[in-house]
């Protein structure tokens, strides 16, 4: 890995200051497991690192219909203490394995927008307020495909806060080797209605809308098929397969609503 | 940079580059061999320290990172002459081979045991242990090891 200087700032403004302040590029630290593998490849090489992890952006309440969880809480700590939203804590408790689980970060998650990470349709899914230090976003307007964000380039994520289901389920088809998501289905029921997210199938994830509209209907979702025109074919899965386990992880969604 | 990290309960103040891994100050600045590099690309867990308490693989978090926590490798844990109970089951229960993977595998049981007390299942040890790496054992001797140093935990605890 390339060195680099590493800044480790104590309030959101001296980080935004950090990362400005660099000379050449600069980048975020959270919990670091993509952002090191990355840079021990050399697909990223940036000149300085601002460490958010001191910024106090960690823990979980709740307000009203909306659960906050700050944005360097770590995937362990979501998986025990989401227990307002039963499906969100079940998806991390599901996100790699133990160690990884220890470092990742919620933040850090959304704000790399990985097409086959899991939080980006629970962020989805339940309508997710991103806030940051400059203002906040919805989930609808956050998520711009492909490792791209609503984010501009040195905002930070401070918290998010999700739309409390009646029910909620995460399911999803891991690939057997990266234990990512070839497909996820986050399936929501608000009082509102449904809301369907699905991850791992597409360039980004995306709503399934056909599917929110055929639960908000109260008719059968056995026989929805997802159009594969727009979905990821690649050595591990063809554009078709995904479209399939869209169906089948929806279906698992749905059987294991909590 | 500067860095002072606790290891095994001693204080240690280490001059590294702010490149530098967290396992790679363990073995080539501190000699705390125990820790191993396999994959190094945080799939295998040979790496496995605890931070704080909690697992890690060493391989994707800067020694940086781990300034002003408390790190306890295998080295920590015990000796040849006093093995920690979790390892005195790895060689009860033939749980290694090659014995590569171990160290990672002994701090990943002392992770489960953090997580889910001393009474495990084979069936949640194998689950838990999604981050460990074995390419000789099998992993069922592992496994039994993993839930017999719980057990053993609790007695000498008792």
């Amino acid at each position: 890995m390339r060195d680099f200087a590493l800044h480790r700032p104590a309030s959101v403004s001296a980080a935004t200051a950090a990362f400005a302040g660099t000379d050449g590029e600069a980048a975020y630290l959270a919990g670091g497991h993509t952002l090191i593998p990355a840079m021990k490849s050399r697909l990223r090489m940036p000149d300085a690192l601002v460490d958010l992890t001191g910024l106090g952006l960690s823990g979980i309440s709740r307000d009203g219909d909306r659960l906050w969880i700050g944005a360097t809480t770590r995937h362990a700590d979501v998986a025990t203490g989401a227990t307002a939203i039963p499906g969100l804590a079940c998806l991390a408790a599901g996100i790699g394995d133990a160690q990884v689980r220890n470092r990742g970060t919620l933040g850090g998650s959304l704000a790399n927008n990985d097409p086959a990470a899991d939080y980006p349709a629970a962020a989805l899914a339940l309508d997710a307020v991103i806030e940051t230090d400059r203002g906040s976003h919805t989930a609808d307007d956050f998520f711009q495909g492909m490792f791209t964000t609503a984010l501009a380039e040195s905002e930070i994520i401070t918290r998010v806060g999700f739309a409390i289901p009646q029910q909620s389920s995460y399911a999803k088809f891991r690939h057997p080797a990266s234990r990512y998501a070839m497909v996820g289905v986050y399936v929501a029921r608000h009082a509102g209605g449904w809301r369907v997210a699905v991850t791992g199938a597409g360039p980004g994830v995306f709503r399934w809308t056909d599917a929110e509209a055929a639960l908000n209907a109260g008719t059968d979702t056995a026989g929805l098929v997802l159009a594969a025109d727009d979905l990821n074919s690649d050595i591990h899965a063809s554009a078709e397969y995904r479209a399939h386990l869209c169906g089948v992880m929806l279906k698992q969604a749905l059987a294991t609503l909590a | 940079m500067q860095m002072t990290l606790t290891i095994n309960g001693e204080s240690h103040s280490v001059e590294a580059p702010a490149a530098s891994l967290l396992v790679e100050v363990l073995r080539d600045q501190l000699g705390l061999t125990g820790t191993h590099i396999g994959c190094d690309t945080s799939q295998c867990g040979a790496c496995n320290v605890l931070v704080d308490g909690a697992a890690v693989k060493a391989c994707t978090m800067l020694a940086a990172q781990a300034h002003g926590s408390s790190v306890t490798t295998i080295e920590g844990i015990g000796s040849e002459a006093a093995l920690h109970p979790m390892q005195a089951a790895f060689r009860d229960a033939h749980g290694l081979q090659c014995g590569f993977c171990t160290p990672g595998m002994v701090m990943a049981g002392l992770e489960i045991v953090r997580k889910h007390g001393t009474k495990l299942t084979p069936e949640l040890v194998t689950h838990e242990l999604e981050g460990n790496l074995c390419r000789c054992t099998g992993y069922i001797n592992i496994v039994k090891a993993i839930v017999a140093g719980a057990a053993a935990m609790e007695t000498a605890h008792a």
